[in-house]
């Protein structure tokens, strides 16, 4: 009995002592990337969220974009997508200078002249149509390039999967988007709601990808997460390999084949 | 014995052919170069646009679907990587009967996304060796979408030159599918039997 009266605090100490350094492990652990490539120490309060956002869809977004996909005619949302697009451009260009990508500053400088004017104001896409493709980029595209790392994964409310450096590029790209900072507050209102409809015409235009992927696959959270990290990082790797291990996988020299 | 009989069935066809095999097949005509994959790539897509343009029915065509993917892919492999760990503790009999569940799994999923295929082109553009197998990298033209990048992963170790993993925009199919597989074994507390139950109705 005295023995076991005398462990006592020795157990508390130990039970606060591994508390400590458990702590500082999935620290440590939430910085490493596993060899899946994937680093997700906030894994329980996403999949909370991504259960939230699945939710939204299922009940709100989903429906809405099937009514105004079939409710609008497809040149009316095309012109909506334009305008939204030719709005990005501003904030596209201030981000393609801060990653001194000059030919795309100048490219994307290009595109703007041309859809306000020829394209009559945005409501045409020209430029694409005489060879200026649109090359969209963003603040967490230039964090990228300043060299930051990406960061644990992320699922943010409504606006899905994520990493810490393109969640902080989009809070950025919001407060600082040089056409919000130049319009006056109900034209700036006008154009965040522009920019709302081109989310549901992309969010019916796409459906059954974004269907497949919430809907039908067996995690629709680790599914999401991987195509989201897979596709970012092949976005920021501009063509060249993502640098993990998926970007060449061999199944004939799997450790798990005989 | 039905072990001992088809022990003595292998040994008698390793005796009648396996000499020949092994001496030819190292140094066969079907080595994989950047001309066979980029060929092995551009018959494939040749197919799927025939399946898409018969006018057959939508049943009719995943059949097809999943005869193209049974002689162009490497079904065997892509069934085994995308299984994991799984994979290793499987019978023989399990893993064949996994392996044909698959492949009508996967014909049937990737197969019923034709449409969005109609219209499109794919246009190959050159292969590179990478690691054991060849990498061969062509664009998509899909209507109404800006042109996007898709890499076929083929390789001969089957004995045949065939693809088995195709990258879209840097989403990998082996890597999407392991996930799901993988989350699908774990729905049914890991048993192998039910998974392979299920799939055929997937």
């Amino acid at each position: 009995m005295r023995g076991l009266k005398n462990s006592l605090p020795d157990m508390r100490f130990l039970r606060v002592f591994l508390l400590i350094f458990g702590v500082a492990l999935v620290s440590a652990c939430g910085n490493a990337v596993g060899p899946d490539g994937i680093n997700d120490p906030f894994e329980a309060s996403n999949r909370r969220v991504h259960d939230f956002n699945r939710a939204v869809d299922r009940a709100f977004l989903g429906p809405v974009s099937k009514g105004y996909g079939s409710a609008i005619p497809k040149p009316v949302i095309r012109v909506v997508g334009n305008l939204a697009g030719t709005l990005d451009l501003p904030g596209d260009i201030a981000n393609d200078l801060l990653q001194f990508r000059l030919a795309d500053a100048a490219q994307n400088t290009l595109r703007l002249g041309v859809n306000l004017t020829m394209g009559v104001g945005g409501i045409f896409d020209a430029s694409t149509a005489l060879g200026l493709p649109a090359k969209p980029t963003d603040f967490g595209e230039t964090l990228h390039v300043w060299g930051a790392s990406e960061g644990p994964y992320l699922e943010l409310p409504f606006a899905g999967p994520s990493t810490l450096r393109d969640a902080t590029g989009t809070v950025v790209d919001f407060a600082m988007n040089p056409l919000r900072l130049a319009l006056p507050p109900k034209e700036a209102m006008a154009a965040t709601a522009l920019k709302l409809f081109s989310r549901i015409g992309d969010r019916d235009r796409y459906s059954e990808t974004v269907e497949s992927i919430l809907y039908d696959s067996a995690d629709s959270y680790a599914q999401a997460r991987l195509l989201y990290l897979q596709n970012r990082r092949f976005t920021l790797s501009r063509g060249a390999t993502t640098g993990t291990e998926d970007d060449y996988i061999d199944p004939y020299e799997d450790p798990y084949a005989e | 014995m039905p072990n001992d009989s088809a022990l003595s069935r292998r040994d008698f066809a390793l005796a009648l052919t396996g000499g020949l095999a092994l001496a030819v097949l190292p140094h066969g005509a079907a080595a994989l170069t950047e001309d066979s994959a980029k060929a092995l790539v551009d018959k494939t897509v040749a197919s799927i646009n025939d399946i898409i343009n018969s006018g057959k029915s939508e049943s009719a065509m995943l059949v097809d679907f999943e005869k193209l993917f049974a002689r162009y892919a490497d079904v065997a492999a892509i069934a085994r990587s995308v299984l994991g760990t799984a994979a290793r503790s499987a019978s023989d009999g399990q893993m064949s009967a996994y392996t044909k569940a698959f492949q009508g799994y996967i014909s049937r999923k990737y197969g019923r996304r034709f449409r969005e295929f109609i219209g499109g082109r794919i246009e190959v553009a050159e292969a590179k060796a990478v690691k054991s197998f060849y990498e061969v990298i062509s664009t998509a033209y899909l209507q109404g979408e800006a042109p996007f990048e898709v890499r076929w992963h083929v390789s001969d170790k089957s004995g045949k030159d065939l693809f088995f993993n195709i990258i879209i925009e840097g989403v990998n199919m082996l890597a999407s599918e392991r996930t799901e597989m993988g989350a699908l074994l774990d729905q049914r507390g890991g048993d192998l039997d039910t998974l392979i139950a299920d799939l055929k109705s997937l």
